[in-house]
């Protein structure tokens, strides 16, 4: 579905990922690990087109994104939620949410991503006419996953969706993701914590200072010693 | 979607028929032509601020320069109807035709700018305006046009004897405006609206075509300032570059919305409401004192509102509704 050949991403000079390729198939969860500073947020971000790639080539669904500007690679289906939600503060929960529906220029039903998300998030629907800015840090991660759904994407790519959250509110949202894939569509997450993303994904890349380390299924990177002993403390 | 949205929508459609029948009623029973008079103007700045709303509230493209849009309305119906006997009711059209392409024109470079200084460069842009009328002889440069009377007429839009047909027009202007307003809210430009008023870079992020949607706000905003712009030269069948296209007409259009509460559906209305007939009354009892009395009421005005409520006097209704919850 999603294939991303030897791309490489320099900030002003500054590489940050050189040469990267990983695969995403239909229906999967794939999870990309990695410490800080990885260039596990850059990939993401050159997928999406948020950065233009120096070199290398980006495929999702025999179309080729890089390149792209942002809003008509939205309009693939591919929907990122980056690692600072970005969220409308001073909208009300349900304008964020609505705003997310209107991306889509078709006059589809509007009420059945919604229903998905009530469904994922029962709080969200508690607190349609707050203000974004008053929920708390999990509530604004439910939103803006909820808000990424609302554009119905067949892609969705997450960014550390577990930063400063509460881990009960972590633990939630990565059964969300879950129920996201089973209701039919892929997921791509980055994450620092890896032993819980780990736990849910079907397979897994490692990232180390712009390369890929280590690829595989999740349950073989999960035995892997050398992984146990670097990544999971264990 | 849910429920009470919907329901909340169909409640503000209800109140704003059950307001029009109401504000229709009025001038049967008070004749007083002053009078009259004031609610004219009332609901005319309530349209034009509503309009202005689009751009500035919704968008959060603050506009100091509507002034530019409202005297090329005043002007396109004048001269068509004065030099080539176009009925106004076309040249009203034809001015919001105008104003909104000249919208667009100038918000191609001028949207490039962030805040205060887009702000700053539609206050230049008006005032060149207004300088190029001054100086356009076939326009009447400084000295204006005068509508040539004909006799009351409905093609024509002039009523000598009554203020009943302007003051039905300038009702349905306001119901027009705020229709458009209470539409646009829940569609796509709406939404976009807000988004890239409250964060642009992530409204930018989700797909939304800031640019566009900034065009498309002014194109609306002007299209309808325009209108307002074309029933003011009819209604006062006499216009002048200063009293049609003045900095003051910007600010009387900003000033409502702001008072009321900018960037909400009944804010405009209320604010003007409460303005303009504190100042067409400032203005007669203590205008004779010199200019800018109004002006002065004005600025006390939005200091107390800035100070103590900031969002507008529509924040008291909700702020009510909250505690009630």
């Amino acid at each position: 579905m999603l294939s991303v050949h030897e791309v490489t991403t320099a900030y002003q000079g500054l590489v940050a990922i050189s040469a990267v390729s990983i695969e995403v198939q239909k229906g999967e969860i794939v999870c990309v690990a990695g410490a800080n500073g990885a260039g596990k947020s850059t990939l993401l971000k050159s997928i999406a087109g948020a950065e233009r790639p120096r070199s290398g080539t980006v495929m999702f669904d025999g179309k080729r994104l890089d390149g792209m500007a942002q809003h008509h690679i939205t309009a693939t289906g591919i929907a990122y939620v980056p690692e600072n939600r970005r969220l409308f503060p001073r909208l009300s929960v349900r304008d964020n949410l609505r705003l997310g529906s209107y991306l889509y220029r078709g006059e589809a039903n509007r009420e059945e991503p919604l229903d998905l998300v009530f469904k994922l998030f029962p709080r969200l629907s508690e607190r349609l006419d707050q203000r974004a800015e008053t929920l708390s840090g999990g509530e604004q991660q439910m939103l803006a996953i909820g808000r990424a759904l609302m554009t119905r994407p067949r892609l969705l790519m997450l960014d550390e969706p577990s930063q400063g959250i509460m881990p009960k509110l972590v633990d939630e949202i990565f059964q969300a993701v879950k129920l996201i894939r089973d209701s039919g569509m892929t997921v791509l997450i980055v994450e620092q914590r890896m032993a819980e993303c780990l736990e849910i994904a079907d397979r897994a890349y490692i990232l180390q200072t712009g390369r890929v380390l280590m690829q595989g299924p999740a349950a073989e990177i999960t035995g892997n010693p050398d992984v146990r002993k670097a990544y999971l403390g264990l | 979607m849910d429920k009470s949205f919907t329901e909340r929508r169909r409640r503000e459609l209800l109140v704003a028929a059950s307001l029009t029948v109401a504000a229709a009623l009025v001038p049967l029973f008070i004749k007083n032509p002053n009078v009259q008079n004031i609610m004219i103007l009332t609901l005319m700045f309530g349209a034009l601020s509503q309009s202005w709303n689009i751009l500035s509230g919704y968008c959060g493209q603050i506009s100091l320069g509507h002034a530019l849009y409202f005297g090329l309305g005043a002007y396109t119906t004048t001269l068509l109807f004065t030099k080539f006997g176009v009925p106004p009711w076309f040249g009203m059209l034809a001015g919001g035709a105008i104003s909104a392409l000249i919208a667009m024109a100038l918000g191609y470079p001028c949207f490039r700018l962030g805040g205060h200084y887009f702000a700053i460069a539609t206050i230049v842009i008006a005032e060149i305006g207004l300088l190029l009328i001054q100086n356009w002889e076939w326009a009447g440069a400084a000295l204006g046009i005068e509508m040539p009377v004909r006799g009351d007429s409905w093609l024509k839009f002039q009523f000598a004897r009554s203020k009943l047909p302007y003051f039905y027009f300038a009702l349905a202007l306001a119901c027009i405006a705020w229709f458009v307003t209470w539409w646009l809210e829940d569609s796509k430009w709406g939404y976009w609206w807000r988004a890239v008023k409250d964060n642009p870079d992530a409204a930018q992020s989700l797909g939304v075509v800031v640019f566009d949607s900034k065009m498309g706000a002014a194109a609306v905003s002007a299209f309808l300032v325009a209108i307002g712009g074309s029933f003011y030269a009819m209604y006062v069948s006499y216009i002048d570059p200063g009293s049609v296209m003045g900095f003051q007409f910007s600010l009387l259009m900003a000033l409502p919305a702001v008072l009321g509460g900018i960037g909400t559906l009944w804010g405009p209305l209320l604010g003007a409401i409460i303005l303009i007939p504190l100042t067409e009354l400032t203005r007669s009892y203590i205008g004779g004192s010199g200019r800018g009395v109004d002006l002065i009421v004005y600025g006390t005005l939005i200091v107390v509102i800035a100070l103590a409520r900031p969002e507008g006097l529509i924040g008291l209704f909700s702020r009510r509704k909250e505690a009630s919850r």
